[in-house]
C-alpha cells in the first residue's frame, strides 16, 4: 500500500490501514478497491449515478484519515443519542470503531470487531467480506474497501432468532477540531431461518468538525432469513455520511428497510439489493425532511436476478427553504426473472421557495411475465386539506405541521408498532417542532 | 399467459416484415463520398445559398469536429463512419424541376403510390398538402399556391433560404441552436432539405400539412431540416410520415425539426415513422438521430407532439418542449413499437419555465422478439414555473421474454407550487384483465384485441384522421378487432 498517488483526494496523506501481514486476500481486496478509486476519483455530477450528488466540494476539506483514537466526548455513554428503546442490545461505534460488545448475547449470535476479526480470525470474515458488495462501479464504495479498519460484524446462526433488537449507535466525534474521514464496514451475516431486528443511529457527537463517513454494509441473508433493518440518521450540519448497503438475499429472505434521514450537511443512503433465490422479497422504506444547507440522497437498486420474487420501495420526503433531496430508485428485472412483482413509490412535498427535488426513478425489465410499477410526485402541501383544517378553527402554522406529519407518518408506519415506531415517530416531531420555531423566528 | 401466437405474428407483420422494401432506380447527382469543408461547400453551392447560410454550416461544422458522439443512450450499434456516406443526392431531374404533378418523375410518383399516398388522390380527397421528399430535394409541393394565398408560408427550407431569408435567419436554430448535441450539428453542417412553415398572425390553417420523407440513394445520410413558426392567434397541424426502401447497409439519418409558437398559436406535429427497420437479425435499417423540439414563446400558446414509431433499427429521439410564455401547453403522446433486434430509446423533455404552464406525457412501449426499448424523459420546473403542472404516463408492454423495456425518468423541481406527478407501468397482458373479459363471454382473441387497443388507445385518438388509418395500419396489433 505504498503506491498511493497523492494527488488524489482523501488518500493523500498517504496512511494506509492494511496491516503488514494481513492475509493475501484482503490486501488484493484493498488493491483492487484502490485501483477503482484512483481511476475515478471522487464521483462528479458527470458521472449518472451521481449526477444531482457532487462530491466535489470535499476537495477543499482538508480531511485527515481517523486514527481511531476518538471516544465518545467525556468518556460518556451513548445513551443521550441513542433511539430508544432501553430493551435493546446496544453497540457503540465511534467513528466506525466499535467500542464495546454487549456482554449478554445469546447463544448463536455474535458480535465482534472487524479489526479484532480480521486480526484474530480472518477465515471468520472472509467467506463474505468484499465478496456481497460490488465494487467496479462505485468508487466511494472503493475507496471504503482500500481505507477500511473497523466495523460491526454480526453473524447470526441458522436458526437462531435474536428477539430484542440490535441497536447500533455510531457516532462521529471530532474531538480535536480537525476534519476527519473514516471507513466502517460492516457485515451482517444471517444463516438459514435466522431472524433479527438491527436499528442504527448514526449521529454527530456534540460540536463535531467536519467529518465525512463513507461506510461500506454487506449484508448476506440465508434461506428464509429475516432481517428488519430500521436506521436513523442525523447528524450534524457538518457531517457528511455517505452510506452503502449491499444485501444478498437467498430463497425465501426477507429484508425490510426503513430509513429516516433528518440531519447531516451531506447524506447519501445508498442500498442495492440483489434478490438471489425464489420468494425473497424486500421492502426498502424510508422518510426525510431537509432544512436549509442539507442535502439528502436515496439511491436505490433492487436487482431481480430470479424468478417469483417481490420487491417494493417507498419513499416519502419533505424540503424547506434552501434544502436539496435526490431520489433515484431503479428496479432490474433480469431475463428469466419471471413472476417479479416490483414496486416503487416516491412522493417529495416542497415546504418553501428555494428548495430542490430530483427523481428518477428507473425500471429496466428483460422479462415479459412480471408486474412492475413506479410512481413518483412533487408538489406543495396540499391546499384543500389546508382549509379543511383552518375552516375547523386549527391556526394555519399548526394545520400545516399537522399536515407534514401526517404525511411523513404514514410512511414510518412501516417500522412495526411499538416503543420503536414511537422513537422514530418522535424524532419526526422533534425536527418539526425545530423548523416550527425557527419559522417563527425568522417570521 | 403469454401473448398469443396470433398477437405475435401482428407485431410481427406491423414491424417485422418490411412491405415497402423496394428500390427506384434513379440517377442521381451526388456529391463525392465523406465529410470535409468541401462537402458543405458543394452542398451549399448546389443550392445556391447566400453566405450567411454557408458561414452557419461551417461553424456547426468545425464545432462537430470537436465533439464526441453520444454513449450514454441504451442502445448498441457499430460505430459509424462519418466518412464513408454521401452527404448530398438529388434526382437528376432536378435542373428541370417539375412545375406541377405532370412533370414529376413518373418512376417517383409509382414509388409513392406503392406507399399509398397517391399525390394526386391525396390532393383532390383529403384535402393535404404534401411536400414530398424524395432524398433530399423536394419534387413535389401540392396547394402550395392555395395556402400562399392565405399567407401560409409552406416549402422546401432551401427555397425559404431565398424567398425569406430573414424569417429563416431570425428563427433557423433559434430553439436547437448549431452546437446543441452531436447529430444535430451534424445536420446543421449538412442538411441538405426539409420543410419550412411560417403561419401568420390570427390564421387556422385551414388544411393538415404534410411532408412524406423517403430515403432511396444508398449511402446517402438524410439530413433534414424543418422549421416551423406559427405567429400569433395562429394553428397549423403538421404531418410528418416515413418508410424506406429495404436494403443491407445502415443509413444514418440526423433530422432536426424546430417548433415556435407566439401567443395564442398552436403547432399540433405528428409524425408516423415507418423506416426499414433491418432484417430479423438486425442487419441493414436505418440509424435514426432526431432532434425534436418546439419552444412555446408566447402566452397560452401550445406544441403537441404525437409519434408512432415502428421502423428503423435504432432509434434516438427525444422531442421536446421548452414552454417559455406563461400558461402554454406541451403535450408528447408516443407509441413505439419495436420488434427483432430493433431498438429505440425515446422520449421528451418538458421545460417548465413561464408560469402555469402545463406539460403532459403518455408514452405506451410495445417490445416484442429481441427488441430492446426505453422511455428517456426529463420534467424540470424552474424557480420561476410558478403554479406549473406536469402528468406523465409512460407504460410498457413486453411480448416474449427475450426483449426488454426501460424507463429513465428525470424529474427535476425547484418550485413549491409545481406539481409533478409520474407513473410508470409495465407488464404483458395481464392474466385478471384477461380473465374478467373471458369470464364474460369475450372471446380470447377479442379480449386481447380489447386490451391491446385500450394499451394504445390514448395516443392513437390524438392523431389527426389522415394519420390514424396508417397508425393502425402500422401499429396492427391493436386496433383491427379480431386480435387475438
Amino acid at each position: 500500500m505504498t503506491d498511493l498517488a497523492p494527488t488524489i483526494p482523501l488518500i493523500s496523506d498517504g496512511i494506509a490501514p492494511g496491516a503488514a501481514d494481513e492475509p493475501a486476500w484482503l490486501a488484493d481486496l484493498r488493491r483492487a478497491g484502490l485501483s477503482v478509486y484512483t481511476e475515478r476519483g471522487l464521483p462528479t455530477v458527470k458521472v449518472e449515478a451521481w449526477k444531482y450528488t457532487s462530491l466535489a466540494g470535499l476537495k477543499k476539506i482538508p480531511f485527515v484519515l481517523d486514527d481511531g483514537r476518538a471516544r465518545l466526548p467525556d468518556g460518556g455513554d451513548s445513551d443521550a443519542l441513542a433511539l430508544g428503546p432501553d430493551d435493546a442490545l446496544r453497540v457503540t461505534l465511534v467513528n466506525g470503531r466499535l467500542a464495546g460488545v454487549p456482554a449478554d448475547l445469546p447463544a448463536g449470535v455474535r458480535i465482534a470487531s472487524l479489526a479484532h476479526l480480521l486480526a484474530t480470525e480472518p477465515s471468520v470474515v472472509e467467506p463474505h467480506l468484499g465478496r456481497i458488495a460490488d465494487l467496479a462501479d462505485a468508487p466511494m464504495g472503493a475507496l471504503n474497501a482500500a481505507l477500511m479498519a473497523d466495523g460491526l460484524v454480526v453473524l447470526v446462526a441458522p436458526g437462531t432468532v435474536l428477539e430484542r433488537p440490535l441497536h447500533v449507535v455510531s457516532v462521529s466525534n471530532t474531538p480535536d477540531g480537525q476534519a476527519r474521514h473514516g471507513h466502517p464496514r460492516h457485515l451482517i451475516v444471517l444463516g438459514d431461518g435466522a431472524r433479527a431486528t438491527l436499528v442504527e443511529s448514526r449521529v454527530s457527537a456534540p460540536g463535531a468538525a467536519d467529518s465525512l463517513c463513507n461506510a461500506v454494509t454487506e449484508i448476506a441473508l440465508g434461506r428464509e432469513a429475516r432481517l428488519s433493518h430500521l436506521r436513523h440518521v442525523e447528524r450534524a450540519d457538518t457531517a457528511v455520511d455517505l452510506d452503502l448497503t449491499e444485501a444478498t438475499l437467498g430463497e425465501g429472505a426477507t429484508y425490510d428497510t426503513f430509513t429516516l434521514t433528518l440531519g447531516g450537511r451531506l447524506v447519501r443512503n445508498e442500498a442495492r439489493v440483489r434478490l438471489r433465490g425464489g420468494g425473497a422479497s424486500t421492502a426498502l422504506k424510508g422518510a426525510y425532511g431537509a432544512r436549509a444547507g442539507q442535502h439528502f440522497d436515496t439511491t436505490l437498486v433492487v436487482d431481480h436476478a430470479v424468478p417469483d420474487a417481490t420487491s417494493d420501495q417507498v419513499f416519502k420526503g419533505v424540503v424547506d427553504a434552501g434544502g436539496k433531496a435526490v431520489f433515484q430508485g431503479k428496479i432490474i428485472v433480469r431475463k428469466d426473472a419471471q413472476r417479479t412483482d416490483g414496486n416503487q413509490l416516491h412522493k417529495a412535498m416542497l415546504l418553501a421557495r428555494d428548495a430542490e427535488v430530483y427523481t428518477k426513478p428507473e425500471l429496466e425489465i428483460y422479462a415479459d411475465d412480471v408486474t412492475c410499477s413506479h410512481g413518483a410526485t412533487v408538489g406543495e402541501l396540499d391546499l384543500n386539506q389546508l382549509f379543511y383544517l383552518m375552516a375547523r378553527g386549527i391556526p394555519e402554522a399548526d394545520a400545516r405541521a399537522l399536515l407534514v406529519e401526517a404525511f411523513l407518518d404514514d410512511v414510518v408506519e412501516a417500522v412495526p408498532e411499538g416503543p420503536l415506531r414511537e422513537a422514530f415517530l418522535g424524532r419526526v416531531r422533534a425536527w418539526q417542532a425545530r423548523r416550527h420555531a425557527t419559522t417563527w423566528e425568522t417570521s | 399467459m403469454a401473448a398469443t401466437q396470433d398477437t405475435i405474428d401482428r407485431i410481427a407483420e406491423a414491424s417485422g416484415t418490411y412491405k415497402y422494401g423496394f428500390v427506384t432506380d434513379i440517377e442521381s447527382d451526388k456529391a463525392p463520398k465523406g465529410l470535409n469543408e468541401d462537402t458543405i461547400r458543394f452542398i451549399s453551392a448546389k443550392k445556391d445559398e447566400p453566405a450567411w447560410m454557408l458561414d452557419w454550416r461551417l461553424k456547426a461544422y468545425r464545432h462537430w469536429l470537436t465533439m464526441k458522439e453520444p454513449d450514454w443512450q441504451k442502445v448498441g450499434y457499430p460505430p459509424i463512419d462519418y466518412q464513408d456516406a454521401y452527404y448530398y443526392a438529388a434526382p437528376k431531374s432536378k435542373d428541370d424541376a417539375p412545375k406541377s404533378l405532370d412533370e414529376v418523375d413518373p418512376e417517383l410518383l409509382r414509388t409513392y403510390e406503392k406507399l399509398g399516398i397517391p399525390l394526386k388522390e391525396q390532393e383532390m380527397l383529403a384535402g393535404v398538402a404534401v411536400d414530398a421528399v424524395f432524398d433530399s430535394v423536394s419534387v413535389a409541393t401540392t396547394y402550395k399556391k392555395k395556402l400562399e394565398e392565405m399567407g401560409v408560408i409552406f416549402c422546401p427550407i432551401s427555397e425559404a433560404v431565398h424567398r425569406f431569408p430573414e424569417l429563416v435567419q431570425k428563427y433557423l436554430g433559434s430553439v436547437v441552436p448549431y452546437s446543441d448535441n452531436f447529430f444535430a450539428t451534424l445536420n446543421c453542417a449538412v442538411f441538405t432539405d426539409g420543410s419550412f412553415v411560417y403561419v401568420p398572425k390570427g390564421l387556422r390553417c385551414p388544411m393538415e400539412l404534410s411532408t412524406y420523407f423517403r430515403i432511396n440513394e444508398q449511402n446517402t445520410g438524410q439530413f433534414e431540416r424543418t422549421l416551423i413558426i406559427a405567429d400569433e392567434g395562429s394553428y397549423v397541424s403538421y404531418l410528418e410520415g416515413c418508410t424506406a426502401p429495404q436494403r443491407d447497409d445502415n443509413q444514418l439519418h440526423a433530422a432536426v425539426v424546430e417548433l415556435i409558437t407566439m401567443d395564442d398559436a398552436e403547432i399540433k406535429y405528428s409524425t408516423v415513422q415507418n423506416w426499414y427497420p433491418g432484417d430479423s437479425e438486425g442487419k441493414g435499417g436505418i440509424y435514426n438521430f432526431v432532434t425534436k423540439r418546439g419552444a412555446c414563446r408566447g402566452k397560452n400558446s401550445k406544441i403537441s407532439w404525437t409519434q408512432v414509431e415502428t421502423g428503423s433499427a435504432v432509434t434516438w429521439k427525444y422531442p421536446s418542449c421548452i414552454l417559455q410564455g406563461d400558461n402554454s401547453v406541451g403535450e408528447f403522446y408516443s407509441v413505439a413499437i419495436t420488434n427483432n433486434a430493433q431498438q429505440a430509446d425515446t422520449g421528451t423533455k418538458m421545460i417548465h419555465i413561464g408560469k402555469n404552464t402545463r406539460s403532459r406525457i403518455i408514452s405506451k412501449g410495445i417490445s416484442a422478439g429481441r427488441a430492446d426499448q426505453t422511455y428517456r424523459g426529463l420534467v424540470r420546473m424552474l424557480p420561476k414555473a410558478e403554479g406549473a403542472r406536469n402528468h406523465t404516463q409512460c407504460d410498457s408492454l413486453l411480448i416474449g421474454d427475450q426483449c426488454g423495456a426501460h424507463t429513465v425518468p428525470y424529474i427535476e423541481s425547484r418550485n413549491p407550487t409545481a406539481q409533478v406527478e409520474h407513473e410508470a407501468t409495465t407488464s404483458r397482458i395481464s392474466d385478471d384483465q384477461l380473465f374478467y373479459c373471458l369470464q364474460r363471454g369475450i372471446p380470447e382473441e377479442d379480449a386481447v384485441a380489447l386490451i391491446v387497443n385500450g394499451f394504445c388507445k390514448e395516443v392513437l385518438q390524438t392523431l389527426p384522421m389522415e394519420f390514424a388509418v396508417e397508425a393502425q395500419k402500422l401499429v396492427g396489433i391493436s386496433l383491427e378487432g379480431s386480435v387475438g
